[in-house]
């Protein structure tokens, strides 16, 4: 009750509303009582911030105002999430969408080859399923047939299947179990398993995951997989010049994909220094794929294309990935030891792929 | 010192809520804010971020009586946009020295100190408000952020008269207090 009173004369204070009299019997009882100063300071300071707030407020609502009227000039640029419209992440979200590309990838390179490359770009794939069904009945007992042979060769792995939503790639930094991939990929996934060319599968754990730079570190949990030494790529911190000839494996389907093309330019989307733009054929389940070059150094990590262009590819410099690294150690004290010795160089491309494929792993959660 | 004497009355402008003041730096000085942190690894959205905390900046030192403008308001805001930012980017290890732009700037690590602290003890309020529970939430931002009267507000919320509201009203102002500087006390150590 008496720091009601107390309140009310500090408001009235502030606004100015004290008679003069008034004004001095208060603060001669604030210099003669240190209690009340105390706390009228407390109680002043509480209804300054409360101000401050409020004035604060209104003037970010009175910027927003003039931000809009600019924007419509053209003054200003509007407002766009960076990762929104304009970016298409190369990984499948669904396993739905795997499975249908799928089925119609074997239709489609069973009735016409010309097809084939527009399978698993989800768009396609909705344009294609009513043709698909028309020739469902033409097609389904040779279809039958190959399900059969396939069922027959396929030599199922011991652990249960995992039923992924979507999938994309990684690949080794170090030969203990850990895996460099995009931070969107593994992103709200709740489950995680990587599985290499063979299709044996480990179970992993997310040990790092920044969306400013779109990286993510997975640690392989499983017991069942064995150290492996001698990784044979390097990763160089220096940024590459345009034309720089490079390659890339992934998984944007069940089977290991290679793809080639060329540095385009220095920087990524938007003028992004930590990115290069890449000309690549990639495809949904690229995502986090390696970028290599010719003498077998990984220069980046695929991460994202431009929907509205053609073989606009952006990638993750290396560069980020010696941060990444030494964040898991000041966070987690876990070392991340990156080869040192590049094993390819000199080789040509089928033999550094023969090195190098079995540390491309397919990622995939739920 | 005429140049001045336009900038002094921007900066009026500002402490008083002056739409026009702020169009005016906006366009003098937007884009150029704009391309420095295009060019250094920013996009355009993060150039709006970064320009509206810098005219807070600017909006809380003007309303200080003692303010006086001792540079351009350009030179001002370029300096505190480009700490900003290098801040952000070390922040996030995005920096990367070799692209800075050389221009004049002013020193603002003082200022830019005060405000990262004004706006932590702001942000504590914001978490305090939100933490007293209703209805006393909508009472104190009724009457202290939207400055609402205590007729309205009696009217708002259905008290029978104002003394009622008011009453209420300061019970709400002694929770809110106890909460407030219990964060504040943990967020800036007991003194």
């Amino acid at each position: 009750m008496n720091e009601n009173i107390l309140f009310e004369a500090i408001e009235r204070y502030r606004k100015g509303e004290m008679g003069q009299e008034e004004m001095a019997l208060f603060e001669e009882m604030r210099r003669t009582n240190p209690e009340i100063d105390q706390v009228a300071a407390e109680n002043s300071f509480l209804l300054s911030e409360l101000d401050r707030i409020s004035e604060v407020k209104k003037f970010k609502q009175l910027l927003n105002q003039v931000e809009n009227k600019l924007e419509n000039e053209g003054v200003i640029k509007e407002r766009n999430k960076k990762t929104g419209a304009k970016i298409l992440y190369l990984w499948n979200r669904y396993r739905r969408t795997i499975s249908v590309a799928a089925a119609i990838a074997v239709l489609v390179s069973i009735s016409t080859a010309s097809f084939f490359s527009a399978v698993s770009e989800n768009k396609k794939v909705a344009n294609l399923t009513p043709l698909v069904n028309n020739k469902l009945n033409q097609f389904e007992r040779k279809l039958n047939q190959m399900e059969h042979k396939l069922n027959d060769a396929a030599v199922e792995p011991a652990k249960p299947q995992f039923e992924a939503n979507f999938m994309a790639t990684g690949f080794l930094l170090d030969g203990k179990g850990y895996i460099i991939t995009n931070a969107h990929v593994v992103n709200n996934a709740k489950n995680l398993i990587v599985e290499n060319r063979k299709g044996i599968q480990y179970s992993a754990k997310s040990i790092y995951n920044n969306p400013l730079n779109d990286l993510a570190i997975l640690e392989i949990t499983d017991t069942s997989f064995k150290k492996i030494n001698g990784l044979p790529y390097t990763f160089p911190k220096n940024t590459f010049d345009l034309a720089e000839p490079i390659y890339t494996l992934g998984y944007p389907r069940e089977e290991i994909v290679y793809g080639q093309g060329y540095l385009s330019a220095q920087s990524g989307y938007s003028g992004d220094t930590s990115s290069y733009q890449i000309s690549i054929s990639a495809n949904p389940g690229n995502s986090g794929g390696p970028v290599i070059t010719r003498n077998g150094e990984i220069i980046g990590i695929i991460s994202s294309k431009e929907t509205k262009a053609d073989g606009v590819v952006f990638a993750v410099k290396s560069e980020s990935i010696y941060s990444a690294i030494k964040a898991v150690k000041e966070d987690l004290d876990i070392t991340i030891k990156l080869p040192s010795t590049n094993t390819l160089k000199g080789l040509d491309r089928v033999q550094q792929i023969k090195k190098i494929d079995d540390y491309i792993f397919k990622v995939k959660g739920n | 010192m005429k140049l001045y004497d336009e900038e002094n009355a921007l900066i009026k402008g500002l402490a008083t809520h002056d739409a026009n003041a702020i169009e005016k730096i906006y366009r003098d000085n937007y884009s150029s804010i704009q391309t420095f942190i295009v060019k250094n690894n920013g996009y355009p959205d993060d150039a709006r971020d970064i320009f509206q905390e810098a005219m807070i900046i600017l909006f809380e030192k003007s309303k200080s009586e003692s303010f006086e403008l001792t540079c351009q308001i350009k030179t001002y805001l370029y300096s505190v946009c480009r700490r900003l930012w290098l801040k952000k980017l070390q922040r996030e290890e995005r920096y990367n020295p070799s692209m800075e732009l050389v221009l004049e700037t002013v020193a603002v690590d003082d200022e830019i100190e005060l405000h990262e602290k004004k706006s932590s003890d702001l942000g504590i309020m914001e978490v305090a408000l939100s933490k007293i529970g209703e209805p006393c939430k909508s009472l104190l931002e009724a009457f202290y952020i939207q400055k609402k009267s205590m007729p309205e507000i009696a009217a708002l919320f259905a008290y029978t008269n104002a003394d009622n509201a008011k009453n209420q009203k300061y019970k709400c102002l002694m929770r809110l207090k106890k909460i407030f500087f219990t964060q504040y006390k943990n967020t800036n150590g007991n003194e």
